[in-house]
């Protein structure tokens, strides 16, 4: 041995002198630090006006994160951005719908007639690449530029950090952190950022957690489905007047149902696999920031709307074009789809939904955001239609679709009330897409959680729909 | 320690114009993350939601999403710019409230500041918030006296009816303070003026340090002192350790047992007589 470290010998004095101290001292510094940074303010701080907006701020927290107003005032708000979405989306889709289908899609064909192109190749190309790629576009990117840019606005102003506030009781009586409150929050853009933003939360125990209920925040791929059910089936059968309101009371129902998930789940957990205490933390309710509406909207499209249309315009042209060849490629007299279609019937069946849904879902895996113009594809390919419906359509092929159409052909399709129910359900409940689950990998490098994280929701989702089939069978609703 | 060492004497003797904080200012280059070579490293610090990111973006020229929420910065974000010949590397830190306690953002940004050794450290501050924003300045102090207070939300401070004198705080601190509103784009010149005065040692820092006022404290200060000046005769926070360490700290006393504190102390030596000669410099 040379001379010892040359350190070992101070942390013997501190450890004999911390004996003096105890724990007090870091009480005391902290003490120490607070008198004088109060000083210093105190001496550099001076008030010129009157505090009104300080205590307005204080008045409008006491009101937003009060016990008895904070949650109604919350699901006002949430329903107030659905209904502006809801209603103001109509017109640009069916604008767009018209302009990208009823218009281009005949003149693309006829263009392909000029160049003599294979019929295979233009069917291949236009009814199935080209006609995904708008579906999405029209239905999408309206509905997307009112949302996401409202959504960012109530984030810049501090909105967010009171809604986690309001929820973070519910979260702590689920053994869960109150984190999970944000983390849940960014799950609503997109679930693979909600699973990165659970690196917020310190504790392993509660961080996955969050990371396997992430998924019942339902992400920006999602809200096309639940916007279209809501408003085609649902606020169909109210009063013309009302039926905007109801269909946007039907996607904030699904919403607090993923809420109510969350903690369900996560109490399960926190009570079975993932048992263990529950941290404290201090959240900080940020001041209101008047937001900058402009910089917002610019941001919001940019970052948000234009990037979740362009995955889906992406992965909507694979897509599209599988469809387009499953639907056209025939073994013993009927095509793969019809096959798989009338394959996956009897599950279908017995969750309340059909075939063509789960078919959908099985191509849709890669985005959430193709499912319904995959089950649309799906149902006009796989179904035998009324002819006068089938009329407007090829094997594979998306036609002119305003929301009465779509309402047709799904109903022609067998659809019922349930249906749709079911599969608004089946939205909020069915396995991460595949860019999530990858991300969840990365973040628990663990193959049993990302397992857990993807068949949770799944099972979730099967059992929920089957039981609230059987119950609608056996009361006779359907 | 780096190129730049040979250029900064040379630069007061150029035209008054090369000199001119605002004529440097308007030289600002935004690199984003394309740099591979830099002359320093400015850390980004301060409590959450103070625009932190905001700053980060002006100065970088990258677009972090900036969320009017606590805890967005997760991990801790990279950029550059460019200014006055000199290529700056500035790191985002996760927001904090103090450095004394353990959550996992506090030791990420403290062990930044004690082992990452930056040149400058730019502390945002909220000015609306400025008695619980302080607490961490005066933490910071303590372990680097190379600081820029960054006097940021002075416009939502002004619509509150409060006025914040910088000019007071620059003396009570000992350290530069600079009133700004990062996005309305207000004070982004003044703050990389006095970063460049600060990362150049053309303005000498005299930061304030605690007293804690305990006479037991400071007994147990005097025997300890010594002996970590022995051990590690050229850190420049010592009396920062000897806290740490009597408090129990956990990081401090792992440092010291894996000898990165050791590593510390040998840059320090090496970098002291540097740091000398550039003043020297600027003196004459």
């Amino acid at each position: 041995m040379a001379s010892p470290h040359p350190g070992t010998q101070l942390l013997q004095t501190a450890a004999s002198l911390r004996g003096e101290f105890g724990a007090e001292l870091n009480d005391r510094l902290m003490e120490s630090y607070l008198e004088e940074s109060a000083r210093i303010a105190s001496g550099a701080v001076s008030r010129t006006g009157q505090r009104a907006r300080l205590s307005l701020d204080r008045t409008v927290d006491r009101i937003l994160t009060s016990r008895t107003l904070g949650f109604p005032l919350m699901l006002l708000l949430l329903w107030g951005v659905f209904w502006l979405t809801i209603a103001g989306a109509n017109v640009p889709s069916s604008m767009l719908a018209s302009l990208t289908m009823d218009w281009g899609a005949p003149r693309l064909h006829a263009l392909a007639d000029l160049l003599q192109a294979p019929a295979w190749l233009s069917g291949f190309l236009i009814d199935g690449v080209y006609l995904a790629m708008a579906w999405v576009l029209s239905v999408m990117l309206p509905p997307m530029a009112i949302f996401f840019p409202l959504f960012t606005l109530l984030e810049d102003l501090g909105y967010l950090p009171r809604v986690a506030f309001n929820l973070d009781r519910l979260f702590q009586r689920a053994g869960a952190h109150g984190k999970q409150a944000l983390t849940m929050m960014m799950g609503y853009g997109c679930n693979a950022a909600g699973v990165v933003s659970t690196r917020i939360i310190d504790s392993p125990r509660e961080r996955l957690i969050a990371i396997l209920t992430n998924n019942f925040s339902i992400c920006n791929g999602r809200w096309p489905t639940l916007i279209l059910m809501g408003t085609i089936f649902i606020g169909a059968m109210a009063p013309a007047g009302l039926s905007s309101v109801i269909a946007s009371g039907s996607v904030v129902a699904t919403c607090l149902l993923g809420i109510a998930f969350t903690l369900a789940v996560s109490a399960v957990l926190s009570r079975t696999w993932l048992r263990g205490e529950a941290s404290t933390f201090s959240l900080e309710l940020p001041p209101y920031r008047p937001p900058r509406v402009l910089q917002t909207l610019y941001t919001s499209v940019i970052d948000r709307t234009l990037i979740v249309l362009g995955r889906a315009m992406v992965m909507a042209a694979p897509a599209g074009a599988v469809i387009w060849l499953i639907g056209n490629i025939h073994i013993g007299g009927a095509s793969i789809a019809a096959h798989l279609v009338s394959a996956l019937g009897p599950l279908g069946w017995l969750m309340g939904l059909n075939g063509v849904i789960l078919l959908a879902y099985i191509v849709a895996i890669p985005a959430n955001e193709i499912i319904v113009p995959s089950i649309l594809m799906l149902t006009l390919t796989a179904t035998s239609l009324e002819p006068s419906l089938a009329g407007m359509a090829s094997p594979g092929v998306m036609v002119e679709f305003e929301d009465a159409t779509v309402h047709q052909v799904l109903t022609a399709g067998g659809w019922t009330m349930l249906t749709a129910v079911n599969l608004m359900l089946f939205a909020l409940l069915h396995n991460p897409c595949s860019t999530t689950i990858l991300t969840i990998w990365k973040e628990t490098k663990s193959l049993r959680w990302t397992a857990a994280a993807t068949l949770i929701p799944l099972a979730l989702g099967f059992a929920v729909c089957t039981v609230t089939a059987a119950v609608a069978r056996a009361l006779g609703w359907v | 320690m780096s190129p730049e060492t040979q250029t900064a004497p040379a630069v007061p003797s150029e035209s008054k114009c090369a000199t001119c904080p605002v004529h440097n200012a308007s030289e600002l280059r935004r690199l984003g993350v394309n740099m591979d070579r830099w002359d320093f490293v400015v850390a980004l610090m301060g409590n959450p939601n103070t625009g932190k990111s905001t700053v980060f973006n002006a100065l970088t020229g990258l677009r972090q999403h900036v969320g009017n929420w606590v805890g967005k910065t997760v991990s801790r974000a990279e950029g550059g710019f460019r200014l006055a010949e000199t290529n700056y590397k500035l790191v985002d830190l996760p927001g904090t409230y103090s450095l004394v306690s353990s959550s996992h953002h506090e030791e990420v940004a403290r062990d930044f500041l004690l082992f990452g050794q930056p040149d400058v450290t730019v502390v945002v501050v909220d000015a609306t918030r400025l008695e619980r924003n302080l607490i961490l300045v005066l933490q910071v102090l303590e372990i680097t006296g190379r600081v820029v207070v960054a006097l940021n939300l002075m416009d939502e401070a002004r619509r509150h009816g409060l006025e914040v004198d910088a000019r007071d705080l620059t003396r009570q601190l000992g350290v530069p303070v600079v009133p700004m509103s990062a996005r309305r784009g207000e004070g982004i010149r003044e703050l990389l003026q006095a970063i460049d005065e600060v990362a150049k040692g053309r303005f000498v820092p005299r930061p304030r340090r605690l007293d804690h006022q305990d006479p037991r404290l400071e007994a147990a200060l005097r025997r300890i002192l010594p002996e970590i000046e022995a051990a590690f005769p050229h850190l420049p926070n010592a009396r920062w350790v000897a806290l740490r360490l009597l408090d129990g700290d956990h990081s401090i006393i792992r440092a010291i047992e894996e000898g990165s504190l050791g590593d510390i102390d040998r840059m320090a030596a090496k970098a002291l007589p540097d740091l000398r000669a550039r003043e020297l410099t600027e003196e004459n």
